[in-house]
């Protein structure tokens, strides 16, 4: 083979730079730690969640849509929950009840994993209702 | 020894007393039985006025009646239209070309231009109808939707809308005879977010770009309540019920008055019933 000794070592130095974030990681001092964000600990603590925290984690959503096509196509509105009692099947009167914080519930996950579900582009959440009843409440105020 | 006449007497007394009491006791104990006992009474159901506590379960055809008559008698009450779209968080856009509307009233030669003419008595002349969407049994909405966002129930008639899935294409609108339905043109919640009003935490908003209207309440009837129109009339001017029942109290209403359709010759099967 011809001129070997260049080929081989280009070829060294071609893996060498693909391989760049792999050998970065394993070798770097100051790693890029992305840990898990800290979700809120809910205030009513003890009340059991409609699913397990494992199913929930990475099928809520596929939960939300199927409720979303119960409610909304079937007309089936209700379900037992995990101590047989009956509960609605809505985000918002449902979730919304236990989780109520959403930015520290639902936001701070979704930014983490850089996802953006449009359910709030319609669906309210709880610190809306807050914050515009504080914006007529002010309204009164200037009023007065 | 054995009983004697003075005992017999006694005891057989004592049980026609029992017998007597045990009636009454049971229509007094349940309160149920009690209610719809004074409900039949007072006017069997086929008066306009009255409406039992709540709304039959298992109806297969919902229909209402809306009485004209008694509506147009109060040109000012808006009082179905402010319970619909408070509780429906329905946005009252300023430009008459973004309303949004489920029920509103219109001229009445408009809403019943087939019946429209010149020397139409006074009264209806100058007076409004109520309109909302007509949950029609043929709707043509239904037939345009490419992506079954709106469809016809077939347990209870009612022309839903699933909101998640209208891609805001509008061939419903130009498809509806009725203006029932009324397209975002403008993003709601930022509406709702200016000019300080509530939200109904219960009821979702639309976005821009979506097709709405009126659902009959379905969520309401889903828990046993009147639609916010029906229960918010102070005059009872609509009723709502299953035409599929014979029993049913707007049945019995519509066999004592005349009343009239909508666009009838359009072949939609329209189920608002007016009483002109």
């Amino acid at each position: 083979m011809f001129d070997s000794k260049y080929i081989i070592i280009g070829l060294i130095i071609f893996v060498l730079i693909v391989t760049i974030p792999i050998s970065y990681n394993l070798f770097a001092l100051n790693k890029c730690e992305v840990g898990v964000p800290e979700l809120e600990i809910l205030p009513k603590a003890g009340d059991k969640c409609v699913k397990s925290r494992e199913y929930m984690r990475p099928f809520h959503m596929d939960l939300l849509n199927q409720w979303r096509d119960d409610v909304v196509r079937r007309g089936d509105r209700f379900t037992t929950g995990p101590d047989g009692k009956l509960i609605e099947k809505s985000l918002s009167n449902t979730c919304m009840d236990c989780h109520s914080n959403k930015e520290n519930f639902c936001d701070r996950c979704h930014n983490y994993a850089s996802v953006s579900p449009y359910c709030w582009d319609c669906h309210i959440a709880p610190t809306e209702i807050r914050d515009t009843d504080l914006a007529i409440h002010v309204e009164r105020e200037e009023d007065n | 020894m054995g009983v004697d006449r003075r005992k017999f007497v006694k005891f057989a007394g004592l049980s026609a007393l029992g017998l007597a009491v045990n009636p009454p006791i049971k229509v007094l104990a349940s309160e149920e039985t009690y209610e719809s006992a004074a409900g039949t009474s007072a006017c069997s159901g086929s008066c306009l006025t009255c409406r039992p506590a709540h709304p039959p379960e298992n109806a297969t055809r919902w229909a209402m009646v809306v009485d004209l008559k008694t509506c147009r008698e109060h040109p000012e009450c808006n009082a179905c239209i402010e319970a619909c779209h408070v509780s429906h968080n329905v946005p009252d856009f300023p430009n008459p070309k973004d309303e949004i509307k489920w029920i509103w009233k219109e001229h009445f030669g408009h809403a019943f231009h087939e019946t429209d003419h010149n020397y139409l008595s006074e009264h209806l002349k100058h007076s409004n109808a109520l309109l909302l969407c007509n949950h029609c049994d043929n709707p043509a909405c239904v037939k345009v939707c490419p992506t079954n966002a709106t469809w016809k129930r077939k347990e209870d008639g009612i022309v839903m809308m699933d909101w998640h899935r209208c891609i805001g294409c509008r061939y419903c609108i130009a498809a509806c005879p009725y203006g029932s339905r009324s397209f975002n043109y403008r993003e709601p919640k930022e509406f709702f977010a200016e000019n300080g009003r509530k939200l109904q935490a219960d009821f979702p908003t639309r976005t821009k770009g979506v097709v709405e209207k009126c659902t009959l309440c379905e969520e309401r009837l889903a828990r046993g309540l009147w639609p916010s129109c029906v229960e918010a009339c102070p005059y009872n001017c609509m009723t709502l019920g299953d035409l599929d029942n014979p029993d049913d109290p707007i049945r019995q209403i519509m066999h004592d008055k005349f009343t009239i359709r909508r666009k009838p010759g359009l072949g939609t099967q329209p189920q608002v019933y007016y009483i002109i």
